[in-house]
């Protein structure tokens, strides 16, 4: 008998023991976990080396120190250029509009370059830009989040504390390709990491504590959270939907090698928060998620359950969202240490628990429809409302180190004769018509001036000079690149209508 | 004209004066003149016209990407899919026709009387007033940038500007017309059968109610403002914020705050429904909005997140003009999550409604920043005449005059 016949014996004979009831001494499948087939997933990436590229020149350092503004250094630098901030304490807001700006806390035996909020300030950092480094600060007492990133892609979040800080400790939103590591973030009210709306995310070695909730992975795709020790949090790793927001899936998330102990605070989020209705002694939690695998963690001492899947209509606080599948389909559950968990839940898994006669302490639940689902080992577990899983494929998720992309996730590139019709028409044109006066003068008044001088055209839409006494003066164009006002100087003085 | 209503401070009373007098005076001639019209073959600013005779849209934003392609993000981020590759003629006809009182069903009524250009696209009023006097439910949300909206209405019951331009048309609350009386109408005016025409060339008759609604999805779709202090800003021009203004943008995405968590950028909407509880007008019964649409109470009270892109320019504020000033709509948001849901009512509020605490100064530095959203550049011309010779009603003579105050 080859070991895939084995297999599918095996599973005919658990599948009819589970049936006719989960007392019947039933023989166990036993699966290796050590080699065989590893999760192939759903995202193939091909490196591991971080989440910015790597710089091939230095830029300018900029150095901070206290008394210091840190923004002032950020207003400075420019794209390449490293602001090292050195020990010491700094009150304000800090937003980096600017790419690839390394924003670094220099340590000195122990002391850290701390933003402290007094309670009163907003944001710690906030940025939109690409290819951002922030590491090494003390976080606190900011009334917001510690590290928001709004839209940047390729970023690392590593090696800040973050304590007493608001709602979140580190959140970044709607960017592709970014690295949260080596981060200890206590006592956030919501998340203390959040990953909202993003793809292709590595958060790894992080200590998360007395917060709300550890670790989420909300509505994004392709995220690999492991090694991270998450404890004392009302709920520790949490993958999931919300409905509601603009970007509409959880898919591809690993979570494995984590500790996930002891997260039986009680919750503390603020009122109509999505993580306020997260049960105290929550280890796991995949609510509406998709191709979650869940390997290798030790998963202790939570109360409620080690891991709960669940759907949209077992949260009944949440809105509702036709565009949005309420369903935790193809969870996959590989070998993982669970221990104590479920010694005093909540009444919704007491009822579940009585209708399949169970007793006692629960490691798995899973409330809700779900298609796909699997599990290996499942005798070595209390479980409720897994009867539908079958077994997985494969054992381990070895072949997949990272989700992260390869040279970072690129800009998009535009040819420049594209790049100058695009400036001309979405901009010029506010001011400039082809014949007759707008607000600046006509194209073709610019054309007879320039005629054969793109570069002198491009020097004056960088830095314009007041010509005419009765036209308002030009706004300087610079903020677009040398290469895009050349191109849309060629570009306008060769339009024809 | 100018010069009388500056000197007045009730310029509404001098537009009715005027717009009687004007009526009386221009209607008589303009019919007789029987004007010749003719639709442009060139597309409006910001867009390029292609080889096959279609209006594509440019704008910086199509410089950057965005998660997932959906328009969301911070600065430098695209914007979401659009609506372009109208003709030119399908635009310029939208555009007349938009104008033209002749599509009401009392011929009283443009739809420029509920959004006017001169207004931001909408009317100054917390209600719309339709045809005879009626008030309706709700307030008449801008025309600027639909050309990227999914979804339309307060309430999001369409999923496309052609359904949304026939809603208004044929709503008893709104232009109260009939689909026969419109094309009946149309019909009887000598320049529209061959404008269509030339709008819509090589169909049969042309003049049918979905070539109506293309031609006013294809002006809709032409109004795009994208040019604001904050869009240079986004571009990369530190400089074109002022101080309160970029104070203002930092509470605004601030997670203290939370604007840009549902006003995301860059089209400073997420495009979702959201409950947020605000208050209906005195004596008025809650609106529940798109529970309607979609058949679900945990939806009571949800509107669309409306854009704030010239948001200065559309007072009054919310679904139904609660709010007199950019000031108050902000302040609603920091006076306690449900402070103005009534007793005995049951919304299931957004998740972001909650309890900010924001300082009189954050709240004004908000206002600042809304301010730093208007753009107008490429406010479309306003006909002259339109083909109906009806333009000079009262409303149009106001718009027009209105448009020559700013």
């Amino acid at each position: 008998m080859n070991s895939k016949s084995k297999m599918v014996l095996a599973i005919i004979i658990f599948a009819g023991g589970w049936i006719i009831g989960s007392n019947n001494n039933v023989a166990p499948v036993i699966t290796s976990s050590v080699g065989g087939a590893s999760y192939g997933g759903g995202f193939q990436s091909d490196i591991s080396v971080g989440a910015v590229p790597h710089r091939t020149t230095l830029g300018t350092v900029h150095i901070v120190n206290p008394g210091d503004s840190i923004q002032t250094a950020v207003a400075t630098a420019q794209p390449g250029d490293t602001i090292q901030v050195m020990p010491g304490t700094y009150s304000e807001t800090v937003y980096i509009d600017k790419d690839d700006i390394h924003l670094v806390g220099v340590i000195k035996q122990g002391n850290r370059a701390t933003m402290d909020g007094l309670g009163k300030l907003n944001d710690a950092i906030l940025y939109s830009g690409n290819n951002i480094i922030i590491e090494n600060f003390r976080i606190t007492r900011y009334k917001g989040n510690g590290i928001m990133g709004q839209a940047g892609n390729n970023f690392e979040i590593r090696n800040n504390v973050i304590v007493d800080t608001g709602i979140y400790g580190i959140f970044p939103q709607l960017g592709t390709n970014g690295l949260v590591e080596h981060n200890v973030v206590s006592g956030i009210e919501d998340a203390a990491i959040y990953i909202g709306m993003s793809d292709n995310i590595h958060v790894a070695y992080n200590e998360v504590f007395d917060s709300v909730a550890g670790i989420e992975i909300e509505n994004s795709r392709h995220a690999i959270v492991e090694h991270n020790n998450a404890h004392h949090n009302t709920g520790g790793i949490l993958a999931f939907v919300t409905p509601g927001l603009p970007i509409k899936t959880t898919e591809d998330v690993i979570i494995r090698n984590n500790f996930v102990l002891n997260n039986n605070t009680p919750n503390f989020g603020a009122p109509g928060s999505i993580v306020s209705g997260i049960p105290a002694g929550t280890g796991i939690l995949v609510m509406a998620a998709d191709d979650v695998i869940i390997e290798g963690n030790i998963i202790s001492n939570n109360k409620t359950a080690g891991i709960i899947i669940n759907d949209h209509s077992f949260a009944t606080t949440i809105t509702m969202d036709v565009e949005s599948d309420p369903n935790s389909d193809r969870t996959m559950i590989l070998d993982n240490v669970m221990l104590n968990n479920g010694y005093d839940t909540i009444t919704e898994v007491t009822a579940l628990a009585l209708t399949e006669l169970h007793t006692g302490l629960v490691d798995i639940v899973h409330v809700g429809p779900s298609n796909g689902s699997c599990i290996i080992n499942r005798h070595r577990y209390r479980t409720l409302g897994i009867g539908n899983y079958g077994e997985c494929d494969f054992t381990n998720t070895d072949s997949t180190d990272t989700y992260l992309l390869a040279g970072g996730a690129k800009p998009r590139t535009i040819d420049p004769e594209a790049r100058g019709e695009i400036a001309y028409l979405g901009v010029c044109t506010g001011c400039h018509s082809y014949t007759g006066r707008l607000i600046g003068p006509s194209v073709k008044v610019i054309q007879a001036m320039y005629a054969g001088n793109p570069q002198g055209l491009a020097d004056y839409i960088n830095a314009p000079i007041k010509r005419r006494d009765n036209f308002p003066e030009m706004p300087a164009q610079n903020y677009l690149d040398a290469e895009t006002q050349f191109a849309v100087a060629k570009y306008m003085l060769q339009v024809e209508n | 004209m100018g010069k009388l209503i500056a000197h007045n401070s009730n310029a509404g009373v001098i537009f009715c004066v005027y717009s009687l007098f004007f009526s009386v005076f221009l209607s008589a001639p303009l019919s007789l003149a029987k004007p010749f019209f003719s639709l442009s073959d060139q597309c409006p600013p910001s867009f390029s016209l292609n080889s096959d005779n279609q209006c594509q849209l440019r704008n910086l934003y199509q410089f950057y990407d965005s998660l997932q392609d959906r328009g969301l993000g911070g600065l430098k981020t695209a914007l979401p899919e659009h609506r372009d590759g109208f003709s030119p003629q399908q635009i310029d006809l939208g555009r007349l026709l938009f104008f033209d009182p002749v599509l009401s069903g009392d011929k009283n009524l443009s739809c420029a009387n509920c959004h006017n250009p001169a207004l931001g696209f909408s009317d100054g009023m917390g209600r719309s007033v339709g045809a005879g006097g009626k008030v309706s439910q709700r307030s008449a949300p801008t025309l600027w940038n639909s050309a990227f909206l999914r979804v339309f209405f307060w309430d999001a019951r369409a999923n496309s500007l052609e359904e949304q331009a026939v809603g208004p048309l044929f709503s008893d609350h709104e232009m109260a017309n009939t689909p026969q009386q419109l094309i009946a109408n149309l019909s009887q005016v000598d320049a529209y059968p061959q404008l269509f025409s030339q709008a819509f060339p090589g169909s049969g008759d042309p003049l049918i109610i979905d070539n109506i609604a293309t031609a006013l999805s294809a002006f809709q779709s032409s109004l795009i403002s994208l040019n604001s202090p904050y869009d240079r800003y986004a571009h990369g021009d530190a400089n074109a914020l002022s101080s309160a203004e970029l104070e203002g943008l930092n509470v605004f995405r601030s997670f203290v705050a939370r604007c840009s968590q549902c006003h995301t950028p860059p089209l400073f909407t997420n495009q979702q429904v959201a409950v947020i509880g605000t208050p209906e007008p005195t004596g008025l019964a809650r609106d529940i909005g798109a529970a309607q649409t979609f058949n679900a109470e945990r939806l009571r009270g949800g509107f669309k997140v409306p854009t704030l892109r010239n948001i200065a320019r559309t007072a009054p504020y919310m679904h139904s003009g609660k709010f007199t000033t950019l000031r108050d709509a902000a302040e609603f948001y920091t006076k306690g999550r449900g402070h103005a849901v009534p007793e005995g009512e049951t919304l299931l509020l957004h998740w972001h409604i909650s309890d900010p605490k924001l300082t009189d100064t954050e709240l004004d530095r908000l206002v600042d920043f809304m301010g730093a959203l208007t753009d107008e550049r490429f406010i479309p011309k306003i006909p002259d005449q339109v083909p109906s010779g009806l333009l000079n009603s009262k409303v149009n003579i106001s718009l027009v005059t209105e448009l020559g105050e700013n």
